[in-house]
């Protein structure tokens, strides 16, 4: 592995009640964070091809360790979402060639599947910054039900050198979700979208 | 009845902090309820009741950590303990934890099983008071859960903290009660004072 890594955090949100309801089965939702080197902290680089490569390493690993944590098979996942904070040393392109060329191949190995893109989102930030993880139907992104967002944030990172990646796996949409759209049951699997 | 509405588990695998990485990298952790208080936006004062109520989420906790630690009791060498109180409730809800959330813990460690013979005397296991920390906070608070060693207080090499949050938790009338577990010291302690090789007063202190 090329990637330096200092730090693993890995959680799982598992709802029962929502609103005075219960949530049945729960919703259970695992976010595996990775604190990583950022090997262009710094300096400008043209190219991004190692961090890239770092992408792959931790599709692979987040995704078998949000796999993992939720105890569940690969194909009982059913949305994904990845995100990455990059330290102030670096740049915002340091965080879209971690996520963007190789990431996703690797990911939907772990949870078996994937027609649909791997929502992202990404930032400059501190020590402690937030970033929501947004979710979506790993087959079908228009799956309305599973439209949702998590929470990624480790307390100590990122320093200015330093990188943090986030993936999140579900087994399940959001709770009591109920305003229509695209159903799980509805989705034909042949585009990524529907 | 205790109404658990959601719980969240944080594990944490730390190989380094800029010095040099340990064999077995640190593995800690918490888990947290969000359960609904039943006595938010009134005075109540007889409050005690709740404290038997919240035994078995203490035990669930505990299991469910050790689970997510993949760890056996015997394993875990540091401990302690938290509670965020909505903004409808009172910092005393969240004293309410105290005891069934250390004594369950303890428990699940092995507090309660007979001496086992262990080194110089050791009396059982799981023998130091939890330390804790508790405050009244908005949904996405973060607290700061005090951790020392689980046999005796004193050994500084496992005086740490770790930071919890449940993003969204707690509503104004809920709290949020967590535990949290660790499987060793800190990352590159080396401040000397009590080791937990030289506990031997077993009294849950030294």
């Amino acid at each position: 592995m090329i990637a330096a890594i200092r730090k693993l955090v890995v959680q799982v949100d598992e709802i029962r009640i929502e609103m005075g309801r219960p949530v049945e089965p729960p919703t259970r939702r695992a976010v595996a964070m990775a604190v990583i080197d950022n090997p262009f902290a710094g300096r400008y680089s043209d190219s991004l091809e190692s961090l890239s490569t770092i992408g792959e390493e931790l599709g692979q690993l987040l995704g078998a360790r949000c796999v993992a944590a939720l105890g569940i098979r690969p194909d009982q996942a059913q949305s994904y979402g990845k995100a990455a904070i990059v330290g102030e040393a670096g740049e915002l392109e340091h965080a879209a060639a971690i996520l963007h060329p190789k990431m996703g191949s690797t990911l939907r190995r772990e949870v078996s599947s994937g027609a649909a893109l791997v929502p992202s989102a990404k930032k400059i930030g501190g020590l402690g910054t937030a970033i929501d993880v947004p979710l979506g139907h790993k087959d079908a992104a228009f799956v309305r039900s599973h439209f949702d967002a998590i929470e990624a944030r480790v307390s100590d990172a990122p320093r200015a050198n330093e990188i943090v990646v986030a993936i999140a796996v579900t087994d399940s949409g959001r709770p009591l979700a109920r305003v229509g759209g695209l159903q799980v049951h509805e989705i034909k699997g042949e585009d990524g979208l529907r | 009845m205790i109404d658990i509405r959601r719980i969240l588990t944080h594990t944490e695998e730390v190989l380094h902090e800029f010095g040099p990485p340990p064999t077995v990298p640190l593995r800690r952790g918490a888990a947290a309820a969000v359960v609904r208080n039943p006595y938010a936006g009134q005075f109540v004062a007889n409050i005690a009741p709740l404290m038997d109520e919240l035994k078995p989420l203490g035990l669930e906790l505990a299991h469910r950590l050790l689970v997510t630690l993949r760890c056996e009791p015997k394993a875990i060498q540091g401990y302690g303990k938290a509670a965020i109180v909505g903004a409808a409730g009172e910092l005393e809800h969240g004293a309410l934890w105290h005891a069934p959330g250390g004594y369950a813990m303890r428990e699940a460690l092995g507090w309660k099983d007979e001496a086992t013979g262990g080194p110089r005397g050791q009396t059982g296991n799981a023998l130091a008071i939890v330390p804790s920390t508790k405050k009244v906070g908005a949904p996405g608070t973060a607290i700061d859960v005090p951790l020392t060693h689980v046999n005796a207080s004193y050994v500084r090499s496992h005086l740490d903290a770790i930071e919890v949050r449940v993003p969204g938790a707690p509503a104004a009338d809920e709290v949020v009660y967590i535990l949290a577990m660790s499987c060793g010291p800190r990352i590159h302690e080396r401040l000397g004072g009590l080791r937990a090789e030289q506990i031997d007063r077993w009294d849950g202190q030294k």
